[in-house]
């Protein structure tokens, strides 16, 4: 069974092979990327650890996890449990601060030669206008995410994304802080009634964009302990337990704007999670949990992706953005089937 | 440089209440030192246990045509370490590593006393070899809760000048805890290092009892983690630093391995209020 390893390190070759044809860049907000996959905020740190695993500079980009205005040291420990395919976490956004995040990840981000969104967050409404002027003129830097759902705050009227006025509000600042041509998006909660009503308020508010989604708050109980698992009391939940309302979310809001970028995110672990958030109508995906159970996973679902594009017979990602939205054509066959390539489809529906 | 290798099991064994599992670990093994760990995943590919199990290297070794091989000591704790333990010959499973900072050896050939505490004594095997091959004297002090849940009592016999056992039972050894027996051993062996691996409770009184009779210690310690790379910011603890200022840094990357007098152990589970980022007073709820 030492075969088991050469034929995994076979299957990877066939794999890079097999989707080697199809073009996987895609168009970010006039951003081209070379791959639609990216790191999801959190859970890449700034990108050097992981780049032990890949190379990073093959990644869309490398998104960072939120850095604030001050170092902060997040909140105490016990900060994850692991909960049924997936995870709670109550990080805390601990960080070394945007001038140290700038000085040292930034620039070895640049100098490395990878590709870069940065994530910001903050408590008020004015930390995030002082966080895009220290970014302003900086460079270095694709695309502004800004942060206003991370749950793991001491008072939850401080989730700006959770009403439209204040969602608004930080987009607004963020705005007008940056440079006209930053592509700007808002990373937004599910926790909301009407995610399409909070993604209308920012897009009205300035965001070029939005990214769907950020982790839900959720609870764990030590049944050993009898008390909260984090210290935390509540904390995001996270991983494939939360694709189906990622997926959701992404599809209303790309529904509601059929328009706008969207970056999708929320449980993806494989190739064909990462179609299905295309299919949904994201124009490029965010790896985060899954990273901690494959350092390498980001670089490994680009390959998926581009085989099972491969094998749909599609030669250009962005032919699949959206693609479930297409009106409903009964032929009595699959695109999926022997003879039904995609191309037969674009024709058929003409 | 850490690398992610899909791993053969190569034997599963019981020892003691623990499973020693033997895996292939080629561009691991060979670069691995005391104290280095390394992570697997758990249940395959589909799994829904997201996090990896994070273990100390016990022991490596080159096995001809397998290259490097290592040992990790596993004791089933949950479903995770459940189904690590119903590995068999010929499994496959995902792992990483060498990961983290190992135990830092003396250059010259001065006293030490190695502490284990349960299966804490793993990562031992080796650091005890390699003490010893530079000329260093090694005591031990290993303990468990009760007999079977001391880890390879026999073979650090072999390795250490002297060897201490305890168990809280008496089942074995001294009635008591490694920390009871570990004043005279330094006192006897006038160590000039302690080197511990075992429970958060354990290292910082190790750390305590080192620090009072001015002996430097290094402790490796037990943090749960999400990553083990240092993405994830789940295992922090307060440590303080080479300028004086305490930081919340992460046990995977800058250790798992501190200097026993740097790591504010009753602080463990706090952010104090002096580290670098402390929430301000009013906020703190």
């Amino acid at each position: 069974m030492s075969r088991a390893l050469i034929s995994s390190g076979g299957d990877r070759r066939d794999r890079d092979q097999q989707g080697a044809g199809v073009d996987m860049s895609t168009d970010l907000a006039g951003v081209v990327l070379p791959s639609a996959v990216l790191t999801a905020s959190g859970c890449a740190a700034a990108g050097r650890e992981l780049d032990a695993f890949m190379d990073i500079t093959q990644l869309g980009a490398v998104v960072t996890k939120s850095i604030m205005l001050k170092p902060r040291s997040g909140r105490a420990t016990p900060r994850m449990s692991e909960t049924p395919s997936g995870m709670l976490n109550s990080i805390g956004l601990q960080g070394p601060g945007i001038d140290s995040f700038i000085e040292n990840d930034l620039a070895w981000l640049a100098q490395r030669g990878a590709r870069t969104i940065v994530s910001i967050a903050g408590e008020t409404v004015d930390e995030y206008a002082r966080l895009a002027a220290k970014l302003r003129n900086i460079g270095g830097f694709e695309a502004l995410e800004v942060n206003i759902s991370c749950p793991n705050v001491a008072d939850r009227g401080q989730v700006f994304a959770c009403r439209s006025e204040s969602a608004a509000q930080v987009i607004q600042a963020v705005r007008r802080g940056s440079d006209s041509r930053m592509p700007i998006f808002a990373k937004l909660s599910p926790d909301v009634t009407d995610i399409v009503e909070i993604a209308d308020s920012v897009i009205r508010a300035g965001a070029t964009g939005v990214s769907l989604i950020n982790t839900l708050l959720g609870m764990v109980i030590d049944t050993r302990t009898m008390r909260p698992a984090l210290a935390g009391v509540t904390g995001g939940l996270s991983g494939p337990a939360v694709r189906p309302v990622a997926v959701r979310c992404v599809w209303q809001v790309r529904q509601a704007f059929p328009n706008i970028p969207i970056i999708g995110m929320g449980g993806i672990r494989s190739g064909h999670d990462a179609l299905e958030f295309l299919l949904a109508g994201a124009n490029a995906v965010s790896v985060g949990t899954a990273v901690f159970n494959d350092p390498g996973a980001p670089a490994r679902i680009h390959h998926e992706l581009a085989g099972l594009l491969s094998d749909r017979g599609i030669a250009q990602l962005g032919e699949v953005i959206s693609y479930a939205h297409r009106p409903e054509v009964d032929l009595g066959v699959s695109p999926l089937e022997p003879g039904s390539g995609f191309e037969d489809w674009d024709f058929i529906s003409e | 440089m850490p690398e992610q290798v899909m791993s053969e099991v190569l034997d599963n064994r019981r020892v003691g209440d623990y499973h020693v599992l033997s895996l292939t670990a080629p561009g691991i093994a060979e670069t691995a030192r005391p104290g280095h760990f390394v992570t697997l995943a758990m249940g395959g590919e589909e799994s829904s246990m997201v996090l990896r199990r994070a273990f100390a290297i016990h022991q490596i070794a080159s096995r001809g045509v397998y290259g490097g091989t290592l040992d990790i000591a596993v004791a089933v704790q949950g479903l995770g370490t459940k189904w690590l333990a119903e590995r068999r010959r010929h499994d496959v499973v995902s792992l990483v590593g060498p990961l983290g900072q190992p135990f830092s050896l003396p250059k010259q050939g001065v006293s030490c006393v190695l502490v284990g505490g349960g299966y804490g004594s793993a990562p031992l095997f080796m650091l005890a070899q390699d003490l010893r091959d530079r000329g260093c004297r090694v005591d031990m002090v290993i303990g468990a809760s009760t007999e079977a849940k001391l880890f390879g009592v026999l073979e650090l016999k072999r390795l250490a000048s002297s060897l201490t056992i305890t168990t809280d039972d008496g089942s074995a050894g001294v009635r008591g805890r490694v920390t009871d027996a570990l004043g005279e051993a330094i006192d006897r062996a006038a160590t000039d290092v302690v080197y511990a691996c075992g429970p958060m409770p354990m290292l910082a009184e190790v750390a305590r009892i080192s620090t009072k009779r001015r002996v430097f210690s290094q402790c490796a310690v037990e943090e749960s983690m999400a990553c083990g790379i240092g993405v994830c910011m789940t295992c922090v603890l307060p440590v303080v630093g080479d300028d004086g200022v305490t930081r919340m840094v992460r046990s995977c990357i800058d250790g798992p391995v501190f200097r026993g007098d740097r790591v504010r152990w009753q602080d463990i589970g706090t952010i104090p209020s002096d580290a670098v980022g402390a929430p301000d007073q009013e906020v703190v709820r």
